[in-house]
């Protein structure tokens, strides 16, 4: 063989993978403005605008929903990795008594059925008055949340050299500058696929939003499977793919660090 | 020091003990009287549900497994390191479940994409979604999981290199037998551990079931969420009942986990936790 023929599997590989990475967005795209894609039509025969220009008018709530989902899935990623990062730090780094039974509880939640979890956040915020405020939502998202960003973090955290941090500070460095230009450097992409994650969690999230938000909170994903019931296929495409583009375009941001994280 | 290593860990574990095990004991409470444990376990739809989900859960992460390690070793192989490929992997975990439901959704259906290419009646379709084997649930699981494994298992074979495997070949192991004991032993804490994560979402997950599944049978996170969010409020005892027990069972499945875990660190090799 060749250099070249022995290139064709990969070659072959990354069509196959790029057709299947692509064709569900192509998809997406062509039924949102198809206005009869039935059986048999192999393509649309007609296209209309209607279920974007519904979507995104005030009338059909998008806009506002949108705005819900953004805000609590950023929320969620920054306090997540904020309340991670401090364990994370010590279970990488330091050797204490029961470390492993710390690690095991923090990945706990990942762990239980998220049904379970749902209920549980229910129960447990019905009690002090969390549910259908956005502030109880974004406390239920949060327990997928962490746990992911402990994992992350604690990986980013094992590979950090503390030496630098000593010498900084025996250099007259206050904590501050230490981890500005020490530590934060040093675990910048671990952070921010961590945040990618707490955002993605939070952005997917369901049957959570759904019993503790208690319709009062509504969310892309509780709105999707509203309109996929209701059989508009047009309006439910072209809401998939307003809901996947945030996800995707978070992913593509950290791709780049998600592999120096690793 | 003690001190330092309490106050960092509080916050994290504050969240996840306060709210995830405050929420389960409250839902062990909420579950009282043990009658509803009796009254849950003669339920058909919950016995019909617990196998269905047991099914669902055990083929789905199986399959994802096998065809997640077969893509990492075919990349490694074919591409060391290509940021091209390792991308579009990463892609699919981004895509939302609900957004791969719902295409399969259209493109598998009698009156999908596939079937109008190559059949002139829905009816010569094969009943690939809302089927009593849940066979379209299992595929979005397969399509969004395999990839999440199979970059898993990657991270540990690029980081691990090859020096071993060529060793072997050199002291004339069979390709076989390189694959049993060299690849095999590295990649399977990372294989187990990402296959966990898988079973444990499948096994409670809502989503996929609902657009996918059917009626009846449904899954276990399906009936519990009728009884919960049902007008009958009698019922409510019922789903708490559910959780706990669907919670019992994940508990199984981390137990045996780790005392795989347990097994292979015995015998020489690291574990994740």
């Amino acid at each position: 063989m060749t250099k070249e023929q022995r290139k064709y599997p990969f070659y072959f590989f990354a069509l196959a993978l790029g057709a299947a990475a692509v064709f569900p967005l192509l998809f997406l795209a062509v039924s949102s403005i198809a206005a009869n894609w039935r059986f048999p039509l192999i393509l649309p025969t007609e296209f209309s605008l209607r279920a974007w220009s519904y979507l995104l008018s005030q009338v059909s709530g998008i806009p506002a929903t949108l705005a819900n989902s953004l805000g609590i899935a950023i929320i969620v990623a920054a306090a997540a990795v904020l309340i991670s990062m401090p364990a994370a730090r010590v279970l990488a780094l330091n050797e204490f008594r029961g470390k492993r039974a710390v690690m095991f509880l923090l990945i706990l939640p990942i762990l239980s059925p998220s049904f379970a979890v749902a209920t549980g956040s229910h129960a447990l915020f019905l009690k002090y008055g969390l549910t259908d405020s956005l502030f109880g939502v974004i406390c239920s998202h949060l327990i997928p949340a962490i746990p992911y960003c402990v994992l992350l973090l604690t990986g980013s955290f094992s590979r950090l050299d503390t030496d630098l941090e000593a010498q900084a500070q025996s250099l007259g460095a206050s904590p501050m500058n230490v981890f500005r230009y020490v530590t934060f450097p040093a675990i910048a992409p671990g952070l921010a696929v961590a945040a990618a994650f707490g955002f993605l969690i939070s952005w997917s999230q369901y049957l959570t939003t759904l019993f503790v938000g208690g319709g009062k909170i509504q969310t892309l994903p509780l709105v999707l499977v509203s309109f996929q019931r209701s059989g508009d296929d047009a309006v439910t495409a072209a809401l998939t793919l307003i809901f996947i583009a945030p996800a995707i375009i978070v992913f593509v941001v950290v791709a780049k660090f998600l592999r120096n994280a690793n | 020091m003690k001190i330092k290593i309490i106050a960092s860990l509080f916050p994290a574990l504050f969240v996840v003990l306060g709210l995830f095990l405050g929420g389960m004991i409250l839902s062990a409470v909420n579950s009282l009287p043990l009658f509803t444990y009796a009254q849950v376990f003669v339920d058909r739809e919950v016995q019909a549900a617990a196998i269905l989900t047991l099914f669902l859960t055990v083929i789905s992460t199986g399959l994802s497994a096998v065809v997640g390690l077969t893509i990492a070793l075919l990349l490694h192989k074919l591409a060391k390191g290509s940021m091209l490929l390792q991308t579009l992997l990463q892609l699919p975990i981004a895509v939302p479940h609900l957004a791969v439901a719902f295409i399969l959704l259209n493109v598998m259906a009698p009156s999908g994409l596939i079937a109008r290419l190559i059949v002139s009646n829905p009816q010569d379709f094969p009943v690939l979604v809302n089927d009593a084997y849940g066979i379209g649930i299992i595929i979005v699981y397969v399509l969004k999981e395999a990839p999440f494994i199979a970059l898993v298992v990657l991270t540990t074979l690029v980081r691990t290199g090859d020096e071993f495997g060529i060793v072997a070949r050199n002291l004339g192991a069979t390709r076989w037998q390189k694959f049993r004991f060299v690849t095999l032993p590295i990649v399977s804490p990372a294989l187990a551990f990402s296959s966990l994560l898988v079973l444990s979402y499948v096994f409670g997950a809502f989503e996929i079931p609902y657009i996918l599944g059917r009626q009846f049978p449904s899954v276990l996170a399906m009936v519990g969420n009728r009884k919960f969010s049902g007008t009958d409020l009698d019922e409510r005892p019922e789903a708490f009942a559910i959780a706990v027990l669907m919670t019992v069972a994940s508990s199984f499945f981390v137990w045996f986990y780790l005392r795989l875990g347990q097994n292979s660190e015995e015998a020489g090799k690291p574990s994740l936790f």
